[in-house]
């Protein structure tokens, strides 16, 4: 395992809050010294607009945030920067691909065969958008009104009881007419890691011309990952949930499926000329990144990624795991069948995330009362209701880790979580 | 200082006027789906005053001891007087200021209050 006494030396907020039992880096994680200098060091020393200028300093500026889309597509083993284009958050991200696909390809699929086009006047098929129970309400909302915007079915994936995607239904809810499918490579309330790849493959041998978005979110920084062999069209992240700063986020996209869509945010920095006739749109992915960006952001997030490198994610993933395996040995151990801890069983198929309900203490209680001793979780639905009412939970509590965390955050998680189940007990 | 003071901790533990009421004049539901606090309030009402009152539905203790507190305090009383209660009468009840986050669970109870002396079965 990493050492977490030495690495939390790199997050200032433990010199702020030297008690501070961080379990909640699945919201967000907290940020090193090496992103905040950027960002500061961006703000201080060269602050300017990018694309623009033609002086020294929006050149600089316009030189590092370009390196970092370099870096972005390197770190996730894309083709090259033209395949990373910047949004404001993977919510930002999974909209933006939403509205690309309505505007650009939604009828352009089937309709544009004879056939087809008289089939769906007919009414006799029906386009279909698939989605899973695991989703976070960013993977679920947008797919359910871009359908309903489109008169095409909704699929709702289910999950089996150990929380993962069931692989057989999914099978069966692709056809001829599905145009989307939309799933997270690892969801943020069970922690279940998806089989990215077998799933992609599986989907395009039926209906090859479906578009695959990954929800990336709570999979990015955690463990290696190469979007080339994952072979979805599209892959959103976050940059805050990668030690990076709230505002930005990354938006994947196959360059051969970015140079056919056309953009559907317009304004400045993403025309080459405005005046004609026909408006002449700058080249993917400038195209879809119209006003000024989170610039500071975007250099930040250049340091989030260099931090990352230097620890290795095969390292991270392997404490993340072994921490995992940890907080489920003591939690069971300690509260039996008093505790339920939903999603899969085994440290090995989840990222290091644990969410749980405590006998029938409400999960605000909990938060709450481990918040008084600076221990943080979230209680509540998580932006998962749909995954919540499979398992017939109203709220649960989550656990989520990251690689300042050790044993002993656990120890102070689990000592609390004993005094909580007796301050709470109606005996 | 703890939000969980003895006080809530007890009317959490023993619900005061917890059940449904079989002869209810008045009901109503409320929920906070944030939270998944759900309330149910039934009461019995005579010459404009509140006879009887019972709370039922589930939620964390915050939301479960306003609603004992409140009851208690608006049993016996006109209608009237329950009507004009605020906010922060229910946190003088409860003896204790709530964070944003969570003034939403204390104050279901008088909202579902509120609620139901309005719609008469
Ligand atoms: C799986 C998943 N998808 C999407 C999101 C949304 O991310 P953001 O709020 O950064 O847009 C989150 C974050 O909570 C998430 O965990």
């Amino acid at each position: 395992m990493l050492s977490s006494k030495i690495i939390k030396l790199d997050f200032p907020i433990f010199t702020h809050h030297p008690d501070l039992v961080y379990l909640d880096s699945a919201a967000t994680t907290l940020k090193p010294q090496a992103v905040i200098d950027a960002e500061k060091e961006y703000l201080e020393q060269y602050s300017s607009n990018v694309g623009r200028g033609l002086y020294p300093l929006a050149e600089t500026a316009t030189e590092k945030f370009e390196a970092v889309r370099k870096q972005v597509s390197a770190f996730i083993g894309a083709k090259g920067p033209q395949e990373i284009v910047f949004t404001a958050g993977t919510t930002a991200s999974i909209n933006l691909v939403a509205q690309l696909i309505e505007k650009s390809l939604f009828s352009a699929i089937p309709a544009d065969e004879p056939e087809s086009r008289s089939r769906i006047k007919s009414g006799m098929t029906k386009a279909n958008i698939v989605t899973t129970e695991l989703e976070h309400h960013s993977n679920f909302l947008p797919w359910k009104e871009l359908a309903r915007a489109k008169d095409a079915t909704f699929r709702v994936v289910p999950i089996t009881e150990d929380g993962l995607i069931d692989l057989e239904a999914l099978r069966n809810s692709i056809d001829d007419h599905t145009r989307v499918v939309a799933f997270s490579a690892v969801s943020n309330v069970l922690g279940t890691i998806s089989p990215v790849s077998e799933i992609v493959a599986m989907i395009k041998s039926i209906n090859p011309k479906t578009i695959i978005l990954i929800d990336a979110a709570q999979a990015i920084g955690h463990a290696p990952m190469d979007v080339s062999k994952w072979n979805a069209d599209f892959v959103a992240f976050s940059a805050h949930k990668m030690f990076g700063t709230t505002g930005v986020g990354i938006l994947y996209g196959k360059k051969t499926l970015l140079e056919t869509l056309r953009p559907v945010i317009f304004g400045g920095g993403m025309v080459l000329d405005a005046c004609a006739k026909k408006t002449l749109y700058r080249e993917s992915p400038y195209c879809f990144e119209a006003g000024t960006q989170n610039i500071g952001g975007v250099i930040a997030l250049g340091a989030a990624i260099k931090y990352i490198e230097n620890i290795g994610r095969e390292n991270i993933r392997v404490h993340e795991t072994a921490l995992t395996a940890y907080t489920l040995k003591r939690l069971r151990e300690t509260f039996g069948k008093h505790i339920r801890i939903i999603g899969p069983g085994e440290a090995s198929e989840r990222g290091g995330i644990v969410a749980f309900s405590l006998k029938d203490i409400h999960p605000h209680d909990i938060a709450q009362l481990l918040g008084e001793r600076n221990i943080c979780v979230r209680a509540g639905e998580h932006c998962a209701a749909p995954l919540h009412r499979k398992f017939h939970l109203n709220a649960t509590t989550r656990v989520s880790l990251s690689i300042y965390n050790d044993e002993k955050d656990i120890d102070k998680l689990v000592a609390r979580l004993e005094e909580i189940s007796e301050i709470m007990s109606n005996t | 200082m703890s939000l969980y003071q003895d006080l809530i901790l007890d009317h959490y533990r023993n619900p005061r006027n917890h059940g449904t009421l079989k002869k209810a004049t008045h009901r109503a539901a409320g929920s906070n789906p944030l939270c998944g606090d759900t309330l149910q309030m039934d009461i019995i009402v005579k010459n404009d005053i509140i006879k009887d009152v019972k709370f039922s539905g589930s939620g964390c203790a915050i939301s479960q001891a306003s609603a004992s507190l409140l009851t208690e305090a608006v049993k016996k009383k006109p209608i009237k007087e329950a009507l004009s209660m605020e906010p922060k009468d229910v946190l003088e009840l409860l003896n204790m200021g709530l964070s944003p986050n969570r003034l939403k669970c204390g104050l279901l109870s008088l909202e579902t209050l509120k609620s139901a002396l309005r719609h008469k079965r």
